[in-house]
């Protein structure tokens, strides 16, 4: 440019003031960043009601029978649990929060290829939201189905089902917009020089979740879409009355949520590979097998969704192929646990809260994924189908998982975020609680899911009340520690000490920036060099 | 890049498809009137996906676009019959 060396002013992107003030101001924001945030307000919100209801089932575990609530009740709160959760927190979750945020500035760009588009995703996600929560609330009863809608007893159940559906309908299309835009940006945006096997491993994981997010959630929309005409106009899909198919429902319903836990996933993964690298000082062990293998779990997790299926009836053949397929999944996932461990060996490594979130993710990933793994082989699968062992096996990779590189992401980005600090020593007192409630709480419900103890019962014989209480009382350590934690972290972006630009020595683009990147992140546009991960 | 130029298709070819596109539809209902048993549904995504790859190489200009944009289009085919498949594996031996 004729005038490059014209300095433009630096304002923050939490100071600038556009067209809109106050309130307005963050809900008709086009910026990436404030769209990022916004969607972490509303996941945070939803998290704290969803884990509220969590708790609440498990007051009502600590002893057989009647303790707090009716069995319609409880099944009432283990759906609204599993729909918040599922469709509004751990589905957007990290890609919608930290991906909007830090994806343009990863890949030097000045923001996503479709800001409209993107806020629009988030007008949607919020509609969405509001008919989640208005389907527990409206005269015929929250919906007792879980979250997966199994017909055909979603279609003949008397609870607000359709409203409930419509929510999943809709919000799958915020899902839908935001991976659209992803696929483009990473396209066309990336900074000159920066070519796919030099981009950061991050974007990489969006990208591969993107796909996801554009070719499957449509599946799941049209299913939910024949399951309320089933409902409305008796058009047999799924109902056998109607000379429906049930297990049609279940191969749809899976092939997208199969697949929707890899969207979950693959940003987790993302979080953990640009953590590790930048707390240990080291290039990451094996950049194309990392990069190479979130493309893989993508493709490979769109094939495994009749593991969920064993006891449903279906085929001996569809059965052991589907297991081939549930193994081979696990081959990419392990190549990352490899090389993030590989990735430390010999690093000099900086033990800091970000870092220690990435070790509980890893080990907790590691017991979740090899529970799995159990699951995905059929002899032991019809052991122990529909027992809390598949419910601690999920939330050990959903929670132990997913949220844990949340908290991870959370950790190592909030002074990018917000340019302030938050205390370290809190942090870390804060993720040790987490950890012990976490694994007290879940762990015991693999002992008795073994020994019979069904998922989503009300009632239970005696001989399981000592795990439940342990299991309850890790309930109540674990909310203590994300309170504990929730304070720290508003506390520090609130009234921290102001933090440096570059806290963590990380080399990604993010850490060139200020301490709060400005409205358009680059003054000037960056041109790519080296590899992201070029620590001498 | 690629999509920063304008392609212009005549009238007289996107007729030309048009015209196809009829035809097939025509072809898609005429078929059903054959017993073809199992291959009912094959036939119907076949004739279906003929039409598909018309639209979208003509009237979304896919056959102008990059090599890299085409294959990731064909993957996505690609990954759909695979998903059918996998599927009937369940309904063929149940």
């Amino acid at each position: 440019m004729s005038n490059s060396t014209e300095k433009i002013e630096y304002v923050s992107y939490l100071d600038y003031q556009g067209k809109y003030k106050g309130f307005l101001s963050w809900i008709m924001a086009t910026d990436h960043k404030r769209i990022g945030l916004l969607y972490m307000y509303s996941i945070m919100t939803f998290f704290f009601i969803g884990a509220f209801f969590g708790l609440l089932m498990k007051i009502e575990m600590l002893s057989p029978g009647e303790t707090i609530m009716k069995p319609q009740t409880y099944n009432g709160v283990f759906t609204l649990h599993g729909i918040l959760m599922i469709f509004m927190v751990v589905i957007p979750g990290l890609s919608a929060v930290f991906g909007n945020f830090f994806l343009p500035i990863l890949i030097g760009a000045k923001d996503v290829a479709f800001p409209k588009l993107n806020r629009f995703s988030w007008w949607i996600f919020i509609v969405g939201s509001i008919m989640a929560v208005a389907s527990q609330l409206l005269k015929d009863g929250p919906p007792d189905t879980g979250w997966t809608f199994y017909a055909p007893y979603s279609s003949q159940t008397g609870t607000n089902v359709i409203m409930a559906t419509a929510a999943a309908f809709v919000l799958g299309f915020s899902s839908i917009l935001t991976g659209l835009n992803f696929i483009v940006t990473i396209h066309q945006m990336r900074a000159p020089g920066m070519r796919f096997f030099n981009m950061p491993l991050f974007p990489w994981a969006l990208y591969a979740t993107a796909w996801i997010q554009l070719l499957a959630t449509p599946i799941i929309g049209i299913t939910l879409l024949m399951l309320i005409a089933e409902r409305m106009f008796q058009i047999g899909f799924f109902d056998p009355a109607l000379g429906g198919d049930p297990l049609l429902f279940q191969h749809l319903f899976w092939i997208y949520s199969h697949p929707a836990v890899y969207v979950m996933m693959l940003p987790a993964m993302g979080v953990i590979t640009e953590i590790i690298p930048t707390f240990c000082q080291r290039q990451i062990y094996g950049y194309k097998a990392v990069a190479i293998s979130s493309l893989a779990i993508a493709g490979v997790g769109f094939l495994v969704w009749g593991h969920h299926m064993y006891t449903s009836g279906m085929s001996d053949q569809a059965r052991w192929f589907f297991s081939l397929l549930t193994f081979i999944v696990a081959v990419p996932s392990a190549i990352k646990v490899f090389n993030w461990i590989t990735t430390m060996y010999n690093g000099s490594i900086d033990v800091k809260p970000p870092f220690l979130y990435a070790l509980a993710f890893i080990f907790l990933f590691i017991i979740g994924g090899t529970t799995g793994l159990l699951l995905g082989s059929v002899a032991t699968n019809v052991q122990v189908h529909d027992t809390s062992f598949v419910v601690a096996h999920f939330h050990y990779i959903i929670f132990g998982g997913m949220g844990f590189a949340f908290f991870a992401a959370i950790h190592y980005w909030l002074p990018k975020m917000y340019g302030r600090m938050y205390n370290f020593k809190i942090a870390n007192i804060a993720l040790v609680i987490n950890f012990i409630g976490f694994n007290l709480l879940y762990f015991p419900q693999f002992i008795i899911g073994v020994e019979g103890m069904p998922r989503r019962y009300f009632d239970y014989p005696a001989q399981f009340q000592p795990m439940q209480v342990i299991s309850s009382i890790g309930g109540f350590i674990l909310v203590a520690g994300l309170i504990l934690m929730v304070f720290n972290l508003v506390k520090g972006a609130k009234s921290g000490p102001v933090a440096p630009s570059n806290p963590w020595n990380g080399s990604t683009l993010e850490w060139t920036l200020p301490a709060t990147p400005s409205l358009e992140n680059f003054d000037e546009e960056p041109v790519i060099k080296e590899n992201p991960y070029d620590y001498k | 890049m690629a999509n920063n130029t304008t392609h212009t298709i005549e009238y007289r070819t996107l007729s030309k498809i048009l015209l196809v596109l009829l035809f097939l539809t025509f072809v898609t209902i005429g078929v059903t009137s054959f017993h073809l048993g199992p291959f009912t549904v094959t036939v119907a995504l076949l004739i279906a996906g003929l039409k598909s790859f018309l639209v979208l190489s003509n009237f979304m200009h896919l056959k102008y676009e990059s090599l890299l944009l085409r294959i990731l289009v064909a993957m996505v085919f690609v990954l759909f019959v695979v998903i059918v498949l996998i599927t009937f594996i369940d309904y063929a031996y149940r």
